[in-house]
C-alpha cells in the first residue's frame, strides 16, 4: 500500500480494481501524467482479480520470437473470435480490439511482464498465445511493483460501494477504507472491477438454489458492485445475464479461488453420468479444448448439479493429473457405491454402453478417430472404448464458474454507455466488466487479457486526456 | 504440494525442478530428495504461486524443499557422528572458529614461546618461524584429505540413493552439462531475469555476489595450490613477494570472498523469511561467517606481516582456516556437492528424454 495518501485531495483519475485490465489503465494514465489512485478489494495477498488465475495473452503478431513460435495475424485472430463466439457482439470494437492487439507483448515486457522462453522440447508454448513466465500472479506483481515505481497510489482491502454520477458525468466515489467510508474525488473514473460470478446471491436471481452448488474458479472479490451501481446509474448493459463461462470442475475444488488444478480434463477418455447414474451428453463430441467450456453449463443443468465422470485403467495417463485422487474401485457396482448412485442403474448404464461401442481398434486420442457408439442415446461419437478393464476410476463434476457476460456498453474510447447510447464523458470501462461487447458467449484462451489490456490502455489514455483538457 | 505443482505447471519456465517434476507422475522418497537439492531457492516459485499462503492449499514450495534440503544433508552425513552439527549451525561455527584457533594459539604459546607470536617476523624464515613448516603441512594434509573423503562420501550416498548409478556419472552426458549450469549458476537466473530475493521483486544481485563467493573460493584454493608447488616442487619457501602468483591469486579471491560474502550476508538480513526453510539461516549466515573471516584474517596478515602483531594473526588464520576444513562436510558447503549431483542427474534425465 502507499503510505501517506491523502483521501481528502481530488485525484486526476481514480481506477476501481486490482486486476490486468486496472493496473494497465493506471499505469497509462499516470504514464500520461494523471495524479492516480487504484483501489484494489482484497487483500495484498489476494491482489489481482481473475488475472492472478490466468497464464497467457492472445495478441496479433507479424512475426514469431523466443516465446512465440510463429506469425499470427488479424484475420486468424478474426476467424478464430468468430468461431466461439455469438452474434450480438458490437463488430466494430471487437475489430479494433484486434488490430490494438499488435504487438502488445512488447508492452507488457516494458512494464516489467516477463514471458516464459522457449525450453527444451517447446514444452507449452503456442503460435498465438504468449505465456507468462510462473504465471498471471507473477505478472500482477510486476504490474503492481511498476505501477508503484511510476507513483500510481495503491490502497488494498478499499472497497469502492457507490459512485457519484451524475447527467454530467463522475464526481465523486464512496470508499470503504480501514472500516471507514470516505468520499474520494477524481476527474475520472477507470471501472475495472470485474464481473459478478463471486457474488452466488446475484447468480441465484438467475439460477435460483442451483446457484448455490457452482464453484468459482477465481477470486471470491468479484461481487460486481460496480456493475450494478452502473446499471443503475443509468449504463446500456450487454451480454446474456443469465450465461457464464465455466467449466466442469472437480467437485472437491474449493468454493473459490480454486484455479488452474481443479480442472479435469478427463470427460472424452469415459462417461459422464448424473446422480440418476445416466448419461446425459456426447463425452465425445470434439476434442477437448473445443468442447470443455460447456461442460460447466451441462453439468449445471443435472439434478443437484453434479455429474461423475467414469473411465477404466486403459485410460489412466491419457489426460493431465488432477489435483485430487480419483475414486478407485475394482468393479462398476463398487464405484457406484463410492460415488453415492444407485449400483443397479449405473450397471446398465455402462453394460448398454458397452455392448454399443464400436471399431474399438481405431482408438487414437490424438484424432477424430473411428471409435463411436451405434444406436446409443445419447451417442459417444469419438473414443468411445468400453469400460471393461478395472480398476475403474470415478471424478464427481461440477460447474465452475469462471466468468460472467454480463457487463456495460461502452465506445471505442472505453466510455460507458448510457441506455440513450450517449458516453458520460469520464466514466471509462474495462476488463471483464465490458468483456461482454466483443465476447458474449464461449472464449478464446487468454483473449480476457487481450481485452483487458487493449482497453485497459484505451480506458488509461482517455481518461488522462480528459483530465487535462 | 507436488500433485498441486503437477496439474498446475505455471512455473515450468523458472528452473530445472519443475520439469523435472513433469517427469514424474508419482513421487518417491529419493525423487524428492533429489528435487530438493535441484532446488536452486530462487523463489520466482513462491511469489508466482497462485496457491501460496493465505491461499487454503497454502503452497510453499522453496520452503518445504529448502527444509527437505538439509534432511537429506543430515542422513547423507559422514561419519554419522557428525550429523547433528547441521542442526546447530550457529554454535558449531563459533566453537569452529574459535577452537582451532585457540589451539593454534595455545601450541605456538607453549612451544614457540611468547616472543614467536609478538615479534617482528619478516623475512625468510618469517610464517614458520611461528608454525614450524612441518607442524603446518602435515596437518592441513591429513585434514585435507579427510574432507575430501567426507564430501567424497556424500555424494556417494546422494548419488546411489537417488537411483544413479556410477557408469551414469562417467558419461559426458553428466558431468559437463552440470559444470556448465554450476559454473553460470544458470538456475539462479529464474528463467532469465533473476531470482525473488531478497524480496518479490526480481534482482540479479544474489547470482553475481554468489559468483563472487564462489570464484573468489576458486581463487584462493588456486593460490594454496601455486603456493603448495611453489614450495616442494620448486623449493621457494613462503612468504611470498606481493607481486608473485600465490599472493596476486590469494589477494583477488580474498577480496572477492570479503565482496560476495558480505553482500551474501547483508542480503540476507533484508530477505522475506516466508520462502525460507526454518534452520537454514543458521547454516547459511554461519558459513558465510567463516568465509568472510577467513579472508579478512588472510588480507590483515598480507597488510600486516611485517609488523610485530604477524604471529599472533598467523596463529588465528591458520586456526580458521582449520575450523573452516573441519566444518565443510556438515555445513551450507555441502550443497554444492548435492546441487551438483542433482544436476548431474538432471543432465542424465534430460539426456535420456530427448533420446525418446
Amino acid at each position: 500500500m502507499t503510505p501517506g495518501l491523502d483521501l481528502s485531495r481530488t485525484f486526476d483519475v481514480l481506477v476501481v480494481g486490482g486486476g490486468n485490465a486496472a493496473l494497465c489503465a493506471a499505469m497509462t494514465a499516470r504514464e500520461a501524467g494523471a495524479d492516480v489512485l487504484l483501489l484494489e478489494c482484497s487483500p495484498r495477498d489476494f491482489r489481482g482479480g481473475n488475472s492472478r488465475h490466468t497464464r497467457n495473452m492472445r495478441y496479433v503478431h507479424a512475426r514469431g520470437n523466443h516465446y512465440l513460435t510463429g506469425p499470427y495475424l488479424e484475420d486468424e485472430f478474426r476467424d478464430d473470435l468468430r468461431r466461439v463466439t455469438g452474434s450480438g457482439i458490437n463488430e466494430q470494437l471487437a475489430r479494433m480490439t484486434l488490430k490494438k492487439s499488435e504487438n502488445l507483448g512488447a508492452w507488457v515486457e516494458g512494464r516489467g511482464g516477463v514471458f516464459q522462453p522457449s525450453m527444451r522440447g517447446t514444452l507449452h508454448l503456442s503460435r498465438t498465445n504468449a505465456f507468462f513466465l510462473g504465471g498471471g500472479k507473477a505478472l500482477m506483481n510486476a504490474y503492481y511493483a511498476t505501477a508503484a515505481r511510476l507513483g500510481v497510489g495503491i490502497l488494498y482491502e478499499a472497497e469502492a460501494t457507490d459512485l457519484d454520477i451524475r447527467e454530467d458525468g463522475f464526481v465523486s466515489a464512496a470508499v470503504l477504507y480501514q472500516g471507514v467510508c470516505e468520499t474520494v474525488r477524481a476527474g475520472a473514473v477507470v471501472v475495472a472491477s470485474g464481473g459478478f460470478q463471486a457474488n452466488i446471491e446475484w447468480l441465484r436471481e438467475y439460477w435460483g438454489p442451483a446457484a448455490d452448488r457452482f464453484i468459482v474458479r477465481g477470486t471470491p472479490y468479484d461481487q460486481g458492485r460496480m456493475l450494478r451501481v452502473l446499471l443503475d446509474r443509468g449504463a446500456r448493459p450487454v451480454g446474456d445475464p443469465r450465461s457464464f463461462h465455466g467449466v466442469a470442475i472437480d467437485a472437491r475444488a474449493p468454493r473459490f479461488d480454486g484455479g488452474i488444478v481443479t480442472r479435469l480434463d478427463v470427460v472424452p477418455f469415459g462417461i459422464v453420468v448424473n446422480k440418476e447414474a445416466r448419461r446425459f451428453y456426447d463425452e465425445g463430441e470434439e476434442f477437448w479444448p473445443k468442447r470443455y467450456a460447456i461442460w460447466g453449463r451441462l453439468v449445471a443443468g443435472q439434478p443437484d448439479q453434479v455429474a461423475y465422470s467414469i473411465i477404466d485403467s486403459k485410460s489412466m495417463g491419457l489426460f493431465m493429473p488432477s489435483v485430487f485422487p480419483p475414486f478407485e474401485a475394482g468393479s462398476i457396482r463398487e464405484m457406484a457405491g463410492l460415488l453415492d448412485i444407485d449400483p443397479d442403474t449405473l450397471e446398465e448404464t455402462v453394460a448398454g454402453f458397452n455392448r454399443s461401442t464400436t471399431n474399438l481398434d481405431r482408438f487414437d486420442p490424438a484424432i477424430l478417430d473411428e471409435c463411436h457408439t451405434r444406436d446409443l442415446t445419447p451417442p459417444k461419437s469419438h473414443w468411445a472404448r468400453a469400460l471393461d478393464t478395472p480398476p475403474f476410476y470415478g471424478y464427481p463434476l461440477r460447474p465452475g464458474i469462471t466468468f460472467t457476460y454480463l457487463g456495460v456498453a461502452v465506445d471505442e474510447r472505453a466510455r460507458v454507455l448510457k441506455t440513450d447510447e450517449r458516453p458520460w464523458p469520464n466514466v471509462f470501462a474495462a476488463g471483464e466488466i465490458m468483456s461482454g461487447n466483443i465476447l458474449d458467449k464461449g472464449y478464446l484462451a487468454g483473449f480476457g487479457m487481450t481485452i483487458g489490456t487493449v482497453f485497459g490502455r484505451i480506458a488509461g489514455k482517455e481518461a488522462a486526456r480528459h483530465i487535462s483538457r | 504440494m507436488m500433485t498441486v505443482c503437477n496439474a498446475c505447471r505455471y512455473c515450468e519456465g523458472f528452473c530445472a525442478v519443475f520439469p523435472a517434476m513433469e517427469r514424474r507422475l508419482t513421487f518417491s522418497d529419493p525423487d524428492l530428495k533429489y528435487l530438493a537439492n535441484l532446488c536452486h531457492n530462487c523463489r520466482g516459485c513462491y511469489y508466482a504461486c497462485q496457491y501460496a499462503p493465505p491461499h487454503e492449499f497454502a503452497l510453499n514450495v522453496p520452503k518445504a524443499l529448502g527444509e527437505l534440503r538439509l534432511e537429506t544433508w543430515r542422513e547423507f552425513a559422514w561419519p554419522r557422528f557428525f550429523r547433528g552439527l547441521f542442526r546447530h549451525g550457529g554454535p558449531t561455527v563459533w566453537l569452529a572458529a574459535a577452537v582451532p584457533a585457540a589451539i593454534v594459539l595455545l601450541l605456538v604459546l607453549v612451544f614457540q614461546g611468547p616472543g614467536a607470536l609478538i615479534h617482528l617476523q619478516a623475512g625468510r624464515a618469517g610464517f614458520y618461524g611461528v608454525i614450524p613448516y612441518k607442524l603446518m603441512v602435515v596437518p592441513f594434509s591429513g585434514l585435507g584429505l579427510l574432507v575430501l573423503a567426507a564430501l567424497l562420501v556424500e555424494f556417494a550416498r546422494f548419488w546411489r540413493e537417488t537411483g544413479g548409478r556410477l557408469a551414469e556419472l562417467a558419461g559426458p552426458g553428466a558431468l559437463l552439462p552440470a559444470i556448465w549450469d554450476a559454473l553460470r549458476l544458470k538456475y539462479l537466473d529464474g528463467g532469465g531475469h533473476g531470482c525473488n530475493y531478497p524480496d518479490d521483486r526480481f534482482s540479479h544481485n544474489r547470482r553475481w555476489l554468489h559468483h563472487f563467493v564462489f570464484y573468489g573460493f576458486l581463487l584462493c584454493f588456486l593460490s594454496t595450490t601455486v603456493a603448495a608447488i611453489l614450495e616442494h616442487l620448486l623449493g621457494r619457501r613462503a612468504p611470498y613477494r606481493f607481486l608473485s602468483w600465490p599472493v596476486v591469486l590469494g589477494t583477488m579471491g580474498g577480496l572477492s570472498l570479503l565482496v560476495g560474502t558480505g553482500g551474501l550476508l547483508y542480503l540476507k538480513g533484508k530477505m522475506d523469511p516466508r520462502p525460507a526453510a526454518s534452520g537454514a539461516s543458521e547454516l547459511d549466515v554461519g558459513f558465510l561467517v567463516m568465509l568472510f573471516l577467513t579472508s579478512l584474517t588472510g588480507l590483515l596478515l598480507l597488510i600486516l606481516r611485517q609488523t610485530p602483531v604477524m604471529g599472533l594473526l598467523l596463529a588465528v588464520h591458520v586456526g580458521i582456516v582449520a575450523g573452516l576444513f573441519i566444518t565443510l562436510p556438515y555445513g551450507k558447503f555441502v550443497h554444492a556437492v548435492y546441487r551438483f549431483a542433482a544436476l548431474a542427474r538432471n543432465a542424465v534425465e534430460r539426456s535420456r528424454e530427448e533420446d525418446h
